[in-house]
């Protein structure tokens, strides 16, 4: 099973070298190289998010979206490989399983959002970064999905995928509202600065060009400097304002789901924990405990029984922040940001 | 690379465990995990066999114990979650000392537990005993394509140039006074992950400007060709062997 999905991860891994050598012939060596150890670092920085709890970048879709898909999943798999290798060999066995739904999934699938988003939206920058956001919080739950596809066609048991599915999707789509943040923040900054970098927004740049050439009162306001900063700050609220309700809305809905329905669902917390034996690959995976990709191989564990908990937690948790928050901004009333995208 | 050419998981040393090839090393952990993984947990002498073996291979290694435990701590956030499953799990359920534990949930929890610990340590050892580079070209010997070994490489070689890069732009944010408190200050964490993504891409560009001043023409010239005896092929595969033993006996016993 787990060398079936080793053989899909290779050969997509084959595929995007293909890909990547197209997008950049000779240049790839360097260039991805360089990429990986970027999405390698930044998976280092943490973003607070309340006292004590930080999260921090996966980087599939900043990796799609900044430096296209097929770089995007040589790089996120690079990355994956090197830990498996170098911090924990736990994770040679589950690599085919890491690299397929962190690396292939989470790339393609927000890639491929990330597109349609842009055709769709006016080619603004602004549009760019809330591509970003959907493809990044979509991309999150995603590769939650095909996780737990991957581990219905595994699993010896036969568990209640949906109810495993609904646990693993809930904790990721918190975490995924985290991710998106981040990532839309990031790529609006690096749009910001030089559009030309991002792989995603190079139609974008020719089209501007094109239409400052066609329309003289539009010339002297598009290229502006000042534009991107309120187009950061106008997403900035407007992300809040959505994230905090996915959140609450999921919040109450798994909570719901969880208090209405106990027996089932830690069932199959027992049967998850239980045959730990594909999963407990994700744990000694643990690629690099210090800088923690833990965000993922959590919520990995979180299959089921963690599921639960997670959700429990992070619900208790968000609330918590949620009303602390609250109170705060009444008194200061300037941005206090919600407390929306917990990524425990 | 200021840090000196070696990486800070690597021990230096000249057993014979350093001086096998890296492939030979690479397929014996990959052999010896897979092993390891498929033992029934109910045989729980297998796993006391298991980390005996290790234990050799540490020795013959020249291994300090201390080192080895040290880097085993990497496991122990993920050990937090094992230590939880005794309590949550359903099912039959049994006390010790006071304490209602699931049996299952034991069962789970030892499972993850000496699986994991197992796994680790066998990579520490392999990371300890060989350096990065050689891993690289061990894993170009076991037929990875060579362009993914190139970016890989890269990614090592400049990996502690961008972390460091990050870390500046901490200092320089931290010696202007900001300090990241709440999600407030994600917009300044991420104009830095901005900036460092567009340092990085850039050095790239001048790294692939460097190599093609250099006569580079998409491959990589392979400098030191290592290839592996039979002999080194059957002392490092001696230890999945022993394994394979333990666990064959761990299902019929």
């Amino acid at each position: 099973m787990s060398a079936a999905v080793g053989l899909v991860a290779a050969g997509a891994v084959a595929v995007s070298l293909r890909g990547a050598r197209r997008e950049l012939d000779e240049r790839t060596a360097p260039l991805a190289g360089l990429v990986a150890a970027f999405i390698f670092a930044v998976q280092m920085l943490n973003f607070p998010v309340a006292a004590g709890t930080s999260g921090h970048l996966l980087g599939g879709a900043l990796a799609a979206i900044l430096v296209g898909p097929y770089t995007g999943v040589l790089c996120v798999s690079v990355v994956l490989l090197m830990q498996a290798v170098l911090f924990a060999d736990g994770g040679l066995t589950a690599l085919g399983v890491n690299i397929t739904d962190m690396a292939i999934v989470t790339t393609v699938v927000a890639y491929a959002l990330f597109r349609g988003l842009v055709k769709v939206l006016p080619r603004t920058r602004r549009s760019v970064t809330a591509a970003s956001f959907v493809a990044a919080l979509v991309s999150v739950p995603a590769s939650a999905v095909v996780f737990t596809l991957l581990y219905a066609i595994g699993g010896t048991t036969d568990v209640s995928i949906g109810k495993v599915a609904t646990a693993m999707v809930g904790v990721h789509v918190l975490i995924g509202i985290g991710e998106a943040v981040i990532t839309a923040l990031t790529v609006g900054a690096v749009v910001a600065v030089r559009p030309d970098l991002v792989y995603g927004a190079r139609g974008l740049q020719r089209k501007l060009r094109l239409r400052v050439n066609g329309e003289l009162v539009d010339a002297p306001d598009s290229p502006g400097a000042p534009e991107p900063v309120p187009a950061a700050a106008r997403s900035h609220r407007k992300v809040w304002i959505s994230g905090l309700a996915a959140s609450l809305v999921l919040a109450g809905f798994v909570s719901f789901y969880a208090s209405a329905n106990p027996d089932g669902l830690e069932k199959v917390a027992t049967d998850q924990g239980m045959d730990e034996k594909a999963e407990e690959h994700a744990i000694s995976d643990s690629p690099l405990a210090d800088y923690g990709v833990k965000d993922v191989d959590d919520a990995r564990l979180s299959g089921g029984l963690a599921g639960v908990i997670g959700v429990g937690v992070t619900v208790v948790a968000g609330t918590g922040v949620f009303w602390a928050v609250r109170r705060r901004r009444s008194e200061d009333t300037d941005d206090a940001t919600s407390p929306s995208g917990t990524s425990v | 690379m200021g840090a000196g050419h070696a990486h800070r998981l690597y021990r230096h040393g000249h057993s014979s465990v350093h001086a096998l090839p890296p492939h030979t090393k690479l397929a014996a952990v990959f052999a010896f995990v897979v092993v390891v993984v498929s033992t029934p947990r109910e045989a729980m002498w297998a796993f006391a066999v298991y980390a005996g073996l290790l234990a050799l291979v540490a020795y013959a290694a020249r291994v300090p114990a201390g080192f080895l435990l040290k880097r085993l701590l990497i496991e122990v956030p993920f050990v937090a979650f094992a230590v939880l499953l005794p309590f949550v799990a359903e099912g039959e359920r049994v006390d010790v000392l006071g304490l209602s534990l699931s049996v299952n949930g034991l069962w789970g929890a030892w499972n993850v537990l000496a699986k994991g610990t197992l796994g680790v340590a066998a990579s520490v050892l392999l990371a300890s005993t060989t350096e990065l580079r050689e891993l690289l070209l061990g894993l170009q010997r076991l037929r990875l394509p060579p362009l993914l070994v190139q970016i890989a490489s890269f990614m090592v070689r400049y990996g502690d140039v961008i972390t460091d890069e990050m870390r500046r732009m901490r200092i320089a944010r931290e010696s202007r006074g900001f300090e990241a408190r709440g999600m407030r200050h994600w917009g300044v964490l991420a104009k830095s992950a901005g900036a460092l993504f567009i340092r990085s891409y850039e050095r790239g560009e001048r790294v692939h400007l460097a190599m093609v001043s250099r006569g580079y023409a998409g491959s990589m010239p392979v400098i030191d060709e290592s290839t592996a005896s039979r002999a080194q092929w059957s002392y490092a595969l001696a230890l999945p062997s022993a394994a394979l033993v333990v666990c064959l006996l761990g299902w019929t016993l």
